[in-house]
């Protein structure tokens, strides 16, 4: 029962803030990147003792440079398109060594860490299988938008429009395609007790949902945006101002799915996705229909995301379908 | 019994703490046997029924990682697709055993038996062990685990057994007891482990500085895991009373031409030199238990007498010199400057039959190219020319 | 680089390349990929909110006891997220001196 998993769960405030750093400085990621400052949060929330799993990718590459590692905590790097699996392994070892009395009973936070490459594309079997097996574990989506660590290569995750070295701007083409594939609506069909969308801006509600999915007994998945100014082509600068506009225009609202039921954080003021467009150069070539064209889908998305809030929260059914 | 049931009964045995399987023809008597002892209580083990076998292995890897004795089982195709973690596997020094139940690699997609899907593996890292029977198919199983899990090894063990052929039938077997299995196999004691009250960071980003040596490390522990091997028999047969060696010999004394087998088809073979002997003909046979590492000295003694070789490789290597096996023994013999001529036969493939007269065939034309001293790469026999 | 601890002869290699000493990446002081530049925090403007720390992606900063948070020279990479979000603009970014 989540209400069960969550009793003890006290809400992180700005005063209350966990000192422990899993990820330690020395790490070689870029200036100013979104990532590994997301990172930082989701495992600074969810806190020792962890197991931490990740996928090949930006933040493995630049956090285990042998002989140094920016671990603190355990951590195993396998391949591109298992962490969940070996995660799966990580978490069902432990639990039955802990059945067997080889190590003693204590909660582990088995986490996997991976980017949109290694969980929308390349990862996305093995992250169904984990789910739909249902193994107690937090899986992690550290979202750029792209294959940043080869280069800046498009993946399903990446916005249509945008233009990366595989789906580039040019004389026949507008960057980007296709939309965004939805991860957390692809997880929430799974039925795992928690799913929830988190951006580095927004810290606390970051940090609470990591420490929620953390607690949480069985899967947990948390699609966290994370900027990348190399690849989004902006300031070192601004990837926290990135990732509040993103939130601010709707274009990827903060919401959580538990047990089937949608919560969505809604905004006091929306801002024209234009704000957020206009400051990252990988949108720069974007002519004003298309623009348009990515306001009308982010605003027919949000209502979609509203009206499954209603019909999840209470259950309600159309009065024309009642009179069938 | 069933040799898949009595391979399921030894991994019951040896107490595996994590099993994550996938189905695929012919091992799923394995897979479902160990279900059902995890489902009433004979066994205390996470049965992970994983969504492919990339995730049975990388499921297996997690396992080992956490301290956990991991097992999983496949063949042909399912091993093809591991094939990514199986150098990770061996490469991170984790021990865990894999049974292989021996199956062509498609395409003509083929459920039958042949030594393709492991030959594929050759290069892996991977202590590669062969069963001939049942029996034997439970003993390399429980001798499997206490090998990989040795200190001075931690590399993943395959035991392969022939698909169908020898998975599928019935044979007497004789299953130990717990408690003697217990002095044999001890739980698994881990070194390095991930443990959140020590914390290491497996699976870095190497540089060309440190690759090298990485590598050296695991030829090194491969080959000197040999050294293990023959403890752990020693150790078995002092218990059980069975003896393993990395080559055995079949009535080879005196033997001027020696068949070179692997696996089940050896049996067949044996009662192909039985014949033979029986005519008076000079003929024996090794087969190769320990194929990685390749036991060289014990190869050379075991063929110290022979003038030929006649070398059966159930895999081909396509556009190459030989087979698998036939390229490891032409490549062993290389520098000696005695050595016997070597015929090179590939057949069986596919789970085509194998037959006493097939084998009295290949020695005929091993002796008869000895002869000439013919200069053959290799002969596939059995194919259909008109 | 960290060039001189991984130049181990085989024999001394961690095995499976296991790195054991956990965050060791301490030693590795990232302060020189700065280009010149670096943020300075004005006491008299700062009102002790920690956003600096919370949204430094290499943690530079670190709380003292009287509240005010320290930089460090050390793995400070100059981005500038945490002048760009001081609520209180206590931050600048300024030429840094040889």
């Amino acid at each position: 029962m989540i209400a069960e998993d969550l009793k003890d769960f006290k809400k992180f405030t700005p005063k209350t803030l966990p000192q422990e750093e899993p990820l330690v400085y020395g790490h070689r990621a870029c200036q100013g990147c979104g990532e590994v400052l997301a990172l930082r949060m989701v495992a600074k929330a969810i806190g020792s003792p962890m197991v931490a799993v990740s996928a090949t990718g930006c933040m493995e590459i630049i956090s285990s440079p042998y002989p140094q590692t920016a671990w603190a905590v355990p951590w195993i790097h396998v391949a591109f398109e298992n962490a969940a699996a070996v995660a799966s392994g990580v978490e069902a070892g432990l639990k039955a060594l802990m059945a067997k009395g080889r190590i003693p009973e204590k909660k582990i936070s088995v986490v996997a860490f991976a980017g949109d490459g290694g969980t929308a594309d390349i990862g996305f079997q093995a992250l169904s299988g984990a789910m739909e097996r249902g193994h107690d574990f937090v899986y992690v989506c550290l979202d750029n938008e792209a294959y940043m660590n080869t280069g800046i290569q498009r993946s399903s995750s990446t916005p249509f429009g945008a233009t990366t070295t595989t789906s580039p701007a040019g004389k026949l083409s507008y960057g980007q395609r296709t939309w965004k594939k939805n991860l957390p609506a692809i997880l929430a069909s799974h039925n795992i007790p928690y799913v929830a969308t988190a951006s580095p801006a927004y810290y606390l509600d970051l940090m609470n949902k990591a420490k929620k999915a953390a607690l949480i007994k069985g899967p947990a998945f948390l699609h966290v945006y994370s900027p990348c100014p190399t690849g989004w082509r902006h300031g070192t600068d601004l990837a926290i101002e990135v990732s509040r506009l993103v939130v601010e225009t709707n274009i990827f609202p903060l919401y959580e799915v538990i047990d089937g039921k949608y919560v969505v954080r809604k905004n006091t003021k929306v801002k024209p996705v234009e704000e957020y467009l206009k400051i990252q150069r990988r949108f720069s070539h974007l002519t004003p229909e298309l623009i348009q064209t990515i306001q009308k889908r982010v605003d027919t998305e949000y209502e979609r995301l509203l009206r499954l809030e209603t019909s999840t929260q209470t259950g309600e059914v159309k009065e024309e379908a009642k009179k069938e | 019994m069933e040799v898949s049931i009595a391979v399921s009964e030894a991994v019951k045995l040896a107490n595996v703490d994590v099993i994550s399987a996938y189905p695929i023809t012919p091992q799923t008597h394995i897979v479902e046997h160990l279900s059902e002892l995890v489902a009433d209580g004979e066994l205390t083990a996470a049965f992970i029924p994983v969504e492919s076998e990339h995730s049975a292995l990388s499921a297996a890897v997690g396992a080992a990682a956490v301290g956990a004795r991991a097992y999983t089982a496949t063949a042909s195709q399912g091993l093809a697709l591991m094939h990514e973690i199986m150098f990770i596997a061996s490469g991170l020094r984790l021990p865990m055993v894999m049974t292989v139940v021996n199956r062509a690699l498609s395409t003509p997609i083929n459920i039958w038996n042949d030594l393709s899907d492991i030959m594929a593996e050759r290069d892996t890292g991977w202590i590669q062990l062969f069963a001939i029977n049942g029996q034997e198919a439970v003993d390399l199983t429980l001798q499997a685990f206490k090998l990989s899990e040795d200190p001075r090894v931690l590399l993943p063990v395959a035991v392969n057994l022939d698909g169908f052929v020898l998975s599928h039938v019935i044979e007497p077997v004789e299953i130990p007891d717990q408690e003697t299995v217990d002095r044999f196999l001890p739980p698994y004691k881990p070194g390095i482990r991930l443990d959140p009250d020590n914390p290491v960071s497996m699976g870095a980003f190497g540089s060309p500085d440190v690759f090298t040596e990485i590598k050296k490390q695991i030829d090194e522990a491969l080959i000197g895991s040999q050294k293990v091997a023959a403890e752990v028999w020693k150790d078995f047969g002092a218990i059980f009373g069975r003896t393993y060696k990395p080559v055995e010999s079949y009535k080879t004394k005196g033997a001027e031409t020696l068949l070179v087998t692997m696996g089940s088809i050896s049996e067949t073979a044996m009662s192909a030199v039985d014949l033979m002997r029986e005519k008076g003909e000079k003929v024996g046979l090794i087969h190769i238990r320990l194929w990685r590492p390749f036991p060289f000295k014990d190869f050379f003694q075991a063929i110290r007498e022979a003038k030929v070789l006649a070398v059966v490789d159930r895999a081909l290597v396509p556009g190459g010199a030989g087979g698998p096996v036939g390229l490891e023994v032409k490549a062993a013999l290389f520098d000696k400057k005695e050595r016997p001529y070597v015929a090179e036969f590939i057949a069986g493939l596919g789970g085509r039959d194998l037959t006493v007269e097939i084998f009295t065939e290949m020695v005929a034309k091993a002796n008869r190219y000895a002869q000439t001293q013919k200069e053959i790469r290799y002969e596939m026999i059995g194919v259909r020319e008109k | 680089m960290a060039k001189v601890d991984a130049l181990h002869p085989w024999k001394e290699a961690p095995l499976g390349c296991v790195i054991s000493e956990a965050g060791n990446a301490r030693k590795f002081k990232t302060g020189d990929w700065r280009s010149k530049i670096r943020p300075l925090t004005d006491q008299e403007k700062c009102i002790k909110c920690g956003m600096c720390w919370i949204f430094c992606p290499e943690m530079a900063y670190s709380l003292r006891a009287d509240g005010f948070y320290d930089w460090s020279s050390e793995y400070c990479k100059g981005c500038g997220i945490c002048a760009r979000e001081c609520p209180k603009e206590a931050i600048q970014m300024i030429a840094e001196e040889e």
